[in-house]
């Protein structure tokens, strides 16, 4: 199902005021409704490695497994849709990439990424994601992250140790527990939402929400939400204008209308009138 | 280097770094800071470093612990806390603000670290530490406080999975340098504001105090005006037609305001000035 008539998806990425280079990446398919976000990690230019075979072997490949298999369809091994084992697979085929990469030449030694990946199909969005970038999503007026941010700060707050304004002034907000590409052996986390038309997804690095408050994203998006690329760039201006400490990069996808899936032969044939 | 500072009767007694990652506290010998004080039990706190923050745990004392006249369990401390132990007072003093040169900002790229792979990534913090050496041979804090703080949060429960899982690291400088999330504008900026010219709303003002503030009607015409630390800022959004100032077509890029300037958006006339 081609979904580029459904989904608008605009993005924006930018090294920052401080950096000298963009370590992060941002790719998307709005036929196949894939999203790709990755913050890389790594000395020298190892980073940007990283999050650039991220974003390209998940878009690529995962565009190509949507052509032999529907997202929609209920895995027989798992009883979750095939689009949530697409997902898994496809980020683990990255991080053995990145992994043998990064054992195999040695400028690119212990490189690595977080992630957030969005395949949106029938209604849905399946979300993938590890470390620190985020996914949001405005629903009317309500912006609402829709991950959890897997680091040490995050633990921390769950834990009890610090409460979410001790956090804003914790020193250790990079100490992200999970990535990708630096061990075999990772455990992406996978949700999946229900979209509803007119939802605007954010998928961000922590250079945008460690420099602009969520009061202040929510307030661009629902300004600018008519304007899909002015908002991207909006947000990173934002992200500059308050220091851009760190790389920033936005994709924002917008749901146009509903899109179920179309099953049977005479919904197929319904969707194709359309 | 955070370091606490011991006192009894505001006399100081001691300085103690925190040069390690769990600091214990107690009346017994074999406390790393020992108060040998009948108020202070055998072991009382432990204070946790990692990297530069510090946590004060209380370990079920007899007389608690307290932090700025607050009885507390646990504690993340800011410079400048008191921590009460009976008689005794231990003022925390933060490390002071590092030099943010260019070393720091080498430093701040990110990278991995893992308890597991250990080796790999003490090689990567000396190759960081190697580049990032400040010409004034300042040497970022590397691969100690790394190894460190990934060996702490291996030993905090809080971070459950961390070992197994592996923890990687992304350091950043110190927090006196970062700006907090979301700065509003810097207050010497003037506070710009809009008066309607015409239509019904004719005479109204409206003070641009927000980041953004969207004019115009929604389907037809909008535009936005951003704050900014440069000023004030007006972009086309949404709409055939876009927005004049002073009757000119500002087209799609932003276009600076400046004071008394007309602005016009669908349909309506309005002034922007500064005010002072």
């Amino acid at each position: 199902m081609d979904l580029s008539h459904i989904l608008e998806i605009a993005s924006s990425t930018d090294p920052g005021m401080v950096r000298s280079h963009n370590e992060d990446a941002v790719a998307s398919d709005a036929a196949h409704g894939i999203a790709v976000l990755a913050d890389g990690m790594g000395g020298y230019n190892a980073g940007e490695v990283a999050s650039g075979m991220a974003t390209t072997v998940i878009t690529t490949e995962l565009a190509r497994e949507l052509g032999k298999v529907q997202p929609y369809d209920i895995d027989p091994e798992t009883g979750r849709p095939a689009a949530e084992r697409l997902l898994r697979e496809q980020i683990l085929n990255a991080n053995t990439s990145i992994y043998q990469a990064s054992q195999s030449q040695p400028q690119y030694a212990g490189m690595g990424t977080t992630l957030v990946t969005c395949l949106f199909y029938d209604n849905r969005v399946m979300v993938a994601h590890l470390g620190d970038s985020r996914l949001y999503r405005l629903r009317g007026e309500q912006l609402e992250q829709l991950t959890r941010d897997h680091s040490l700060l995050q633990e921390q707050i769950d834990s009890g140790l610090l409460t979410a304004e001790q956090a804003k002034t914790a020193q250790h907000k990079n100490l992200v527990t999970r990535a990708l590409g630096i061990d075999l052996g990772i455990e992406p986390e996978i949700h999946e939402h229900s979209c509803k038309a007119g939802d605007i997804y954010l998928l961000c690095s922590d250079g945008l929400c460690d420099m602009v408050s969520d009061e202040d994203i929510g307030m661009a998006l629902q300004a600018l939400g008519a304007n899909l690329a002015l908002a991207a760039q909006q947000l990173v201006q934002m992200a500059n204008d308050n220091g851009g400490r760190d790389n920033v990069s936005v994709i924002l996808v917008r749901v146009l209308r509903e899109y179920p899936a179309a099953r049977g032969v005479m919904a197929k044939f319904f969707a194709w009138l359309k | 280097m955070a370091k606490l500072i011991l006192s009894m009767d505001g006399l100081v007694l001691k300085e103690i770094p925190l040069v390690k990652e769990r600091t214990t506290i107690g009346r017994k010998p074999h406390n790393d800071i020992q108060i040998d004080n009948l108020a202070v039990s055998g072991e009382h706190a432990v204070i946790v470093t990692i990297m530069n923050d510090s946590f004060l745990e209380d370990l079920g004392s007899t007389n608690g612990t307290m932090v700025n006249g607050g009885t507390v369990k646990k504690h993340f401390l800011q410079s400048n806390d008191v921590i009460e132990l009976g008689k005794y007072k231990l003022k925390y003093i933060a490390e002071a603000g590092q030099p943010v040169g260019a070393s720091a900002v080498d430093f701040e790229k990110t990278m991995v670290l893992r308890p597991s792979a250990m080796k790999a990534a003490a090689e990567q913090a000396r190759a960081m530490a190697t580049t990032a050496a400040a010409p004034d041979g300042t040497q970022p804090h590397s691969k100690p406080d790394l190894a460190e703080a990934a060996r702490a949060a291996a030993a905090q429960h809080v971070a459950s999975g961390a070992a197994s899982a592996g923890t990687a690291s992304k350091p950043e400088p110190p927090a006196a340098a970062a700006p907090s999330a979301s700065q509003p504008p810097k207050a010497a900026q003037p506070l710009g504001a809009i008066q309607i010219l015409s239509g019904s709303n004719a005479g109204k003002e409206l003070e641009l105090t927000k980041p953004l503030t969207t004019l115009g009607k929604p389907g037809t015409q909008v535009a936005v005006l951003t704050r900014r630390p440069q000023g004030y800022f007006i972009t086309h959004v949404e709409g055939a037609q876009h927005p004049t100032v002073n009757g000119q077509s500002i087209g799609s890029a932003p276009h600076a305001l400046k004071d008394h300037d007309v602005v016009e958006i669908a349909g309506v006339k309005m002034e922007f000035f500064l005010k002072s």
